[in-house]
């Protein structure tokens, strides 16, 4: 637990705040992306906006894996489910994710689908071995951190030649992500998005190093700050952030250190490409398709591809037309300017990416942030 | 903005896990479907127990209630000793002295009897231990399938104190809420010994009988106590959500005051969950007008189940019934129902 402490000293952030309020200049606002959900989770359940200057301005990113999956693959996610003899593992929080028409795997569920719970990947195997005679499918998802997990899966279940296991992969990549926030075309009426740097993902990080942030700060001139999930980390790395901006500085920088090398897990790297290959494109939601920014399973595989097996073929079907997921992962909007919220979408009953998971922007908005309007509103009548 | 409440959809709609975890979906199903079929005052309150006048005066209290725990041997309890805890904590959270309780098994053919029997001994034990008897039972088997091991439910009584009025919609504006002690203990102990998600930890559950600990409030603070709640599951932040609704009034808590042990912060770091929805069964939530805080606070120190009672936040006047807090890094935070189960997350 010392360990944790460290990271949640109450006087430290007081001093890093008082830094950044130093070093900012009053005369310009500083726009940062956090990308991944659990910046935005620790931004939103430490009140961290608090102890900010008024013109820093934190855009909450698309990075949780479980907002950003489209509503057809939870749909694909579900027919499996419901063919009969299979058996659909997936991790906890996928199961409220809304799919079309209503449904998600939680309804599913209670509707009479064999759908588990599990906590890791070598869940599939037990069970796949436990229960030769169902067909057993990992629902495999996640940004570059969950991708060796699976991959280690896939080899043992080559190794043991299981023949009732396989894979439905959606496992998507950060930098592209990044990439195609960056270099969207403005969309005409909003206004454009200042992303004028990034906390870049922890754990993801620790696989894939820092090389792939490269481009951001060298071709895009926008800093990256690499930094941890804990408060004062993404304190600190707001503050390496406003400093690079004031000295006109784009380099990628590593404030997480205690976990991230240059050059990442390169053992974990190697088996996820012995494994996976580039998909041609991938729907993201709020992203629309993104070309070459998500994996499948390469061909020798096939064998493993729950795609293959059961001629998965996802019918795409679009979210709330009033959801303005896209703007606000984008930055263009804030959470409290969509229609739908906290009035038909909350966390119950989500209508877009956003709100799903609690990591989403809208949905660390609603859960810890709401107040926030509320008493400005309060102040101001 | 309006607290957006979901409505049922009675024609379609199926019951998820997740209108069972305690949060809001639990809320809802609840006024939607039982509020509604058995609509009469006492149920209106929305207290876990009620109470009613008896035909030659005075008061008592009844409550009841469904065990279906799992595993049911759990670091610090069992199925049978945590359904007499709980039962008789909601009896003892409306001050009334529990007196008598039943115990309805439900079990699963091809159970161990000797399973069986360390449980109901188990409950007998924790039934004397809190002073209650258990006075009646039933005994169903059902098919292998259908009910997980072993399902208890339990009903009990208790006598209620003349001039004793405690109740979930009694919270005003600047009273304080005190806390008797330290959070998320349970559900830890039960994640820990969960199958797939076993991790080392020397965490207990805190499942206990709080009627002594009762008593001692109830003497050293009479009547400037409110109310009384034990934050089971749903965790303490469920429960400061209800009672800012039934009062109509907000919270606002300190994050540093709310005691949490290291191994459960920790544990509860590794899981993505936050201590403040995790259950608990041997605590509870007291709001007390200010004149009285430090009697009653005194009083529940000096008791072993009150040892680290804590005042952790005051109730304020809020039409929105916000539960917001002071974040132990000094930010400010709404803490909310969950919504749905509680889940690890992936990331
Ligand atoms: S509030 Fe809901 S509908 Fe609106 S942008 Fe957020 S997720 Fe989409």
């Amino acid at each position: 637990m010392k360990y944790v402490d460290e990271y949640r000293d109450g006087d430290l952030a007081a001093k890093i705040a008082a830094a950044i309020a130093a070093e900012v200049r009053p005369d310009r606002t500083y726009s940062f992306m956090e990308f991944c959900g659990g910046h935005t989770h620790a931004i939103s359940r430490y009140g961290l906006e608090d102890l900010l200057p008024a013109n820093v301005r934190m855009i909450h990113g698309p990075g949780c894996p479980v907002c950003v999956l489209p509503v057809g693959r939870i749909d694909d996610a579900v027919r499996l489910a419901r063919r009969p003899g299979v058996t659909l593992l997936t991790y906890g929080d996928m199961m409220r994710v809304p799919g079309s028409k209503g449904t998600s795997l939680l309804k599913a569920k209670a509707a009479g689908a064999d759908i588990r719970m599990v906590y890791s990947t070598l869940d599939a195997l037990r069970i796949a071995e436990a229960e030769p005679d169902r067909e057993v499918v990992f629902f495999a998802i996640g940004f570059e951190t969950t991708t060796p997990p699976t991959a280690v899966a896939l080899k043992l279940a080559a190794e043991k030649r299981l023949p009732n296991l396989s894979f439905f992969v959606n496992h998507v990549l950060t930098p592209v992500a990044m990439r195609a926030i960056l270099t969207a075309p403005p969309v005409p009426g909003e206004r454009p998005v200042a992303i004028e740097g990034f906390v870049g993902p922890a754990h993801v990080s620790t696989i894939i190093g820092l090389e792939p942030y490269r481009e951001f700060a060298e071709r895009h001139r926008k800093p990256v700050v690499v930094a941890g999930f804990e408060p004062l980390d993404v304190m600190q790395a707001v503050l390496m952030l406003v400093r690079q901006v004031n000295e006109q500085r784009a380099e990628v920088e590593n404030q997480y250190i205690r976990a991230v090398t240059p050059a990442g897990n390169v053992a974990a790297q190697s088996l996820v490409d012995r494994f996976f290959e580039l998909r041609e494109s991938f729907e993201w939601r709020g992203l629309g398709s993104v070309p070459a920014s998500a994996l499948k399973l390469r061909d020798e595989w096939a064998a493993l591809d729950a795609e293959k097996r059961f001629s998965v073929e996802t019918i795409r079907a679009d979210d709330n037309p009033a959801c303005e997921c896209g703007a606000i992962l984008r930055g263009q909007k804030r959470p409290a300017e969509c229609k739908l919220f906290g009035t038909v979408c909350t966390p119950e009953t989500p209508m877009g990416a956003c709100m799903v998971s609690s990591e989403g922007a809208c949905a660390a908005h609603w859960t810890y942030g709401r107040f926030r309007e509320h008493d400005s509103l309060r102040r101001a009548s | 903005m309006k607290a957006y409440r979901r409505k049922l959809d009675l024609a379609n709609g199926r019951v998820d896990l997740g209108h069972g975890s305690g949060g809001r979906a639990m809320a809802d199903l609840v006024s939607g479907i039982f509020r509604e079929a058995f609509a009469n005052p006492f149920l209106d309150q929305g207290n876990d127990q009620a109470a009613f006048p008896t035909p030659r005066g005075g008061r008592m209290v009844m409550t009841t209630d469904g065990y279906v725990v799992s595993p049911l041997f759990f670091p610090g309890g069992d199925i049978g000793s945590l359904a007499v805890h709980g039962t008789v904590n909601d009896i003892a959270m409306s001050g009334a002295r529990p007196l008598h309780l039943s115990a309805s098994y439900i079990v699963e053919e091809g159970f161990p009897l000797a399973d069986l029997k360390r449980i109901a001994d188990s409950m007998g034990r924790a039934a004397r231990a809190a002073g209650v008897t258990i006075v009646t039972g039933d005994t169903k088997v059902v098919e292998r399938g259908k009910a997980d091991g072993l399902f208890i439910s339990t009903a009990g009584i208790g006598e209620l104190p003349d001039g004793l009025d405690l109740s979930g919609d009694r919270a005003e504006p600047g009273d304080v809420v005190v806390l008797s002690g330290s959070i998320g203990d349970h559900g830890v102990a039960i994640m820990s010994s969960r199958e797939n998600l076993e991790f080392e930890t020397a965490i207990l559950s805190d499942s206990a009988a709080l009627n002594g600990l009762v008593e001692a409030m109830v003497a050293a603070a009479g009547p400037h106590l409110k109310l009384m709640r034990d934050p089971t599951r749903g965790g303490l932040a469920a429960t400061l959500n209800e009672l800012a609704h039934q009062s109509g009034v907000g919270f606002r808590i300190e994050e540093a005051a709310i005691p949490v042990k290291p191994e459960v912060a920790a544990a509860c770091e590794l899981l993505g969950l936050d201590p403040l929805n995790v259950a608990n069964e041997g605590k509870l939530v007291a709001v007390v007008s200010p004149a009285g805080a430090d009697a009653l606070l005194a009083a529940m120190r000096a008791h072993p189940l009150g040892a680290e009672a804590a005042a952790i936040g005051t109730v304020v006047a809020d039409d929105q019934q916000f539960v917001q807090m002071t974040t132990g890094f000094g930010g400010g935070r709404i803490v909310d129902w969950l919504s749905g189960e509680q889940l690890p997350r992936i990331c």
